[in-house]
């Protein structure tokens, strides 16, 4: 048979959100915190990030910031320090296989199989990128096919020699993450491809690769077929004005394009936001089953590591109440986004709601532009964007203070740009 | 236990040579292995065993409900079928006997319905039946609009194709077959005339990429490459034309969307495009059907992939909402002639087995005990027989309990409950296992059709590195000489 225990408090995912939502409530005394992770160590994505850029948000977590700025892999031991230090157990090699129950996990690790009852779960399962299968790109299977969280890994933690040459396919800021650990392994980057008309990447990274690394960026330029058997030779790539070419290589990493790893939510039937494809969550961080939490990229794929952080933080406040006995889990109001705007979170709204919403749009706005925000033809809020904010690589933050105005009996909140 | 993969070879003459270790090739091996006085050569191009169409195909164990009646196809098919069936409950094959559904989408379908039911009876499948629209959409509630009913086949079921190759190569190996890879022969000569003649007995002298291989029978299994090596023995009895087939395997999420073998109505432009379960739990959308003259054009394109998922839209328009986790495309060895074309040549000492085309997986332990008859008439005395000892294989199958899911087993090895690849749930103990089995893999894809390590919705995001790292630490150890003895753990 297999063993059953209880503990408090279960967070599934030892990353930036689960770390912080596991150190705030271990901290705060809420009783027996477990983290369940299942690889062989803690902190999540950031454990493969080795540049920096993960530097100011371990302030409230750890005292004065540090001098010098944190890299991925500092950040995740900090955190899991910090999770640790305050009384959470993490255990690591632990996979959540299903639900036993509304608030059970059936778990198997090194240690056998073990039942896992909670008064809380926190989803923290995160993001990946999609792969080249996902993206439909034709051609070959050859081997030297990454995306960039395998080639960081590769790279960064076994050390495994990588290629001579890639080609590198996307242009988000993650794809900068790819050139610099590529350049880290001694491969030559021939180019970055990305089929938009401009980078969505911060232009001074654009700046960058193209000017102080002499990496040509093909704007408009799809990846048409994987040439080569074995290892790659060679991309064919199409302009879209119709013409067409091959970059020779022997690697391609394909970049960004991230999804949510939501597989236990599902598994659960937990209901999903269409525009995430992470679980819909209110402004408590609150799925559609009474407790359980879910946080970090699992919500929105993918944001800062700050934000995950800061989700941790705010979804740890929830669970207290509801362990102190707050009465109620609020269905929510339904928040939907209109194009250009491609996604909310959260994207439910209960009353209390007081975390900032995060949008993201899928193509550059011009000019000057205004969220407007309404329920069954009444118009709830607007907000003028600072000109230059509504482009693809930022988050755009609402403040939640319009949520008080929903009629939690009321239809959906749509948000759309005018 | 002997396979090599470099090196020089034996120069003793093997008594069969058996050329190609896709599944036909391997299941003619494991038949030869059962006389234990014969000396037999399994020769394979590549590096691995099952790498050409027995690796990239629809996995399905067909029953054979619409060969042509009275071909040999149809004989093999049938009797392989019912073998193979004995035999993967025996050494832990996957199969899962989901039954199949053939769905008219027209009128002119359906009234192809009943001759159908007609030539399943003569090829010996007396259990289908006809069903409406009303028990179609029961026992298929997510098909899409527009179903008149169909054909109900329960004897279809879907299979471990690499498991079954393995199977098969492991028990021959395990019974004395030497397995030679990456020694893709090249030309062959016959010295000492023809059998027979002046009572000599002649032996084919095999030239290959590592060197001479002499062998007193021989056996053409080479699959797409069967003609190049037909016509070095001076046949042009048949040319292979590659016909493509490119598939879409769906996430795991889209298992409960269908529950049987949705195969479409035959009609004079080919068997078309069906949707099937796998035993991994993923769903498979495809084939194509592109002649071709590239005996290596295994990539899939873009109009392919556009059709496929047209045809997957129309079939079972939920499975489109779903994340796709692998496209691969496969060939098979199309001839001009509508049968297999296995021909003994008994001057020569030599058997073609041409022209397998999609049946060779469910046909392998038929052609096998087929191909070791014909050898035994045109002279190969084969000895004692012996019945040759099981095989267990490592289950891969989501039907039956995989390893992270026995608690008997992590508690005997926790190496077994240590997840690496986690969408697939394989555990380092299974890993471990494969990099030390009888015929270990030489490539990390090689792993991966053993245990299923990479295989997911993530492609390698999580896990990528992490099942490299324990390949190479283990191709690593593992001795440079040619020739690898281990034990057998498997």
């Amino acid at each position: 048979m297999t063993a059953v225990r209880d503990v408090d408090v279960l967070v599934v995912g030892a990353g930036p959100a689960g770390l912080a939502a596991a150190a705030r409530l271990a901290a705060a005394g809420a009783g027996r915190i477990e983290v369940l992770e299942r690889e062989r160590r803690a902190g999540g994505v950031p454990r493969h990030c080795a540049h920096g850029g993960f530097g100011t948000l371990a302030r409230p977590l750890t005292g004065p910031t540090p001098a010098r700025p944190l890299t991925g892999p500092a950040l995740a031991r900090l955190l899991t320090d910090a999770a640790v230090r305050a009384g959470a157990a993490v255990r690591t090699g632990v996979t959540a296989l299903d639900w036993a129950g509304p608030l059970a996990l059936a778990t198997v690790g090194p240690h056998g199989h073990e039942t896992l009852r909670a008064r809380a779960v926190v989803l923290a399962t995160g993001a990946r990128e999609r792969p080249r299968a996902a993206r439909l790109v034709p051609g070959t299977r050859p081997a030297g096919v990454y995306t960039t969280g395998e080639l960081q890994q590769a790279v960064h933690l076994y050390r495994q020699p990588v290629g001579a040459r890639a080609v590198v396919v996307g242009a988000e800021d993650v794809a900068h993450a790819a050139v610099e650990t590529l350049r880290a392994a001694g491969t030559d980057v021939v180019a970055l491809v990305t089929d938009r008309p401009r980078a969505p990447m911060a232009p001074l990274r654009a700046a960058d690769a193209r000017l102080r690394r002499g990496i040509p960026l093909l704007t408009r330029t799809t990846v048409t077929e994987l040439l080569g058997h074995g290892r790659p030779t060679g991309v064919r790539v199409r302009r879209d004005d119709g013409r067409t070419a091959v970059l020779p290589c022997d690697t391609v990493v394909f970049t960004g394009d991230f999804v949510p790893e939501p597989e236990l939510a599902r598994r659960g039937g937990i209901a999903l936001d269409a525009a995430t494809r992470g679980p819909a969550v209110d402004g408590r961080l609150r799925t559609s089953r009474p407790g359980v939490f879910a946080v970090g990229s699992v919500l929105h794929a993918v944001e800062s590591a700050a934000t995950a952080v800061r989700e941790g933080a705010h979804a740890a406040a929830a669970v207290r109440d509801l362990l102190a006995g707050a009465a109620g889990w609020p269905d929510g109001v339904p928040v939907t986004v209109e194009p250009p705007l491609r996604r909310i979170t959260p994207n439910r709204v209960a009353p209390g709601d007081t975390l900032p919403h995060l949008l993201r749009t899928a193509s550059p706005v011009t000019g000057r532009a205004a969220l407007h925000i309404a329920q069954d033809g009444r118009l709830l809020h607007r907000r003028r964007l600072r000109p230059g904010t509504a482009v693809p690589h930022r988050t755009l933050r609402l403040p939640a203070d319009w949520t008080a105005r929903v009629d939690p009996r009321g239809g959906p909140v749509r948000v759309w740009l005018a | 236990m002997t396979v090599t993969a470099r090196g020089p070879l034996p120069r003793a003459p093997y008594d069969v040579a058996v050329v190609g270790a896709g599944v036909v090739g391997c299941a003619v091996a494991r038949e030869l292995a059962r006389h234990p006085d014969l000396r037999v050569a399994l020769v394979e191009a590549t590096d691995d065993v099952g790498q050409g169409t027995s690796k990239a195909n629809t996995a399905i164990l067909h029953t054979g409900f619409d060969a042509a009646p009275g071909s040999l196809e149809a004989r093999l098919v049938r009797e392989g079928a019912r073998r193979l069936a004995v035999y993967a409950a025996e050494s832990g094959i996957p199969v899962e006997p989901v039954g199949a559904l053939l769905v008219a989408w027209n009128e002119e379908q359906r009234a192809a319905l009943p001759r159908l039911a007609k030539k399943a009876g003569r090829n010996g499948c007396h259990d289908t039946r006809l069903i409406g629209p009303g028990e179609l959409y029961a026992r298929e509630p997510h098909l899409g609009p527009g179903a008149l009913g169909a054909l109900h086949v329960p004897g279809e079921s879907i299979v471990c194709p690499w498991t079954t190759t393995l199977a098969y190569a492991t028990q021959a190996v395990r019974n004395g077959v030497d397995l030679h890879l990456d020694c893709r022969v090249t030309r062959v000569r016959r010295h000492g005339g023809e059998r027979g003649e002046h009572g000599g007995q002649g032996e084919h002298v095999l030239g290959t990429t590592r060197g001479e291989l002499r062998a007193r029978f021989l056996v053409n299994a080479a699959g797409l490459h069967a003609d190049t090596l037909d016509r070095e023995l001076g046949h042009r009895d048949f040319t292979v034309t590659p016909r493509r087939g490119q598939l879409i395997v769906f996430d795991k999420f889209a298992r409960d969307l269908v529950r049987h073998i949705l195969l479409p109505v035959p009609t004079a432009l080919g068997k078309g495009v069906l949707v099937a379960p796998t035993v991994y739990g993923n769903v498979l959308l495809g084939p194509t059907a592109e002649d071709l003259p590239d005996k290596r054009a295994t990539g899939s394109s873009a109009e392919g992939l556009a059709l496929l998922r047209a045809q997957g839209r129309r079939i079972l328009p939920a499975l489109l909402q779903e994340e796709v986790t692998a496209v691969y495309a496969g060939l098979r060895a199309a001839t001009e002639h509508d049968d297999y074309r296995v021909t003994a040549h008994p001057g020569q000492a030599y058997v073609t087995v041409g022209g397998i085309r999609s049946t060779g997986l469910t046909a392998s332990l038929a052609l096998a005990a087929h191909v070791t008859g014909l050898l035994a008439e045109i002279g190969l005395e084969p000895g004692p027989v012996r019945e040759v000892e099981p095989v267990r294989m490592p289950n891969l199958g989501e039907a039956f309990p995989r390893p992270h899911q026995r608690p008997d087993l992590i508690a005997a090895d926790p190496e077994y409950g240590t997840l690496v690849c986690h969408c697939e749930r394989v555990s380092r103990g299974e890993i471990r296992d494969a990099l030390a089995a009888t015929i270990p893999p030489r490539s990390p894809d090689g792993l991966r059709r053993r245990t299923r390590a990479r295989a997911g919705r993530c492609q390698g995001f999580h896990c990528g590195a992490a099942v490299r790292a324990l390949f190479e630490e283990a191709a690593a150890s593992r001795e440079p000489a040619n020739v690898h003895r281990r034990e057998a753990t498997a």
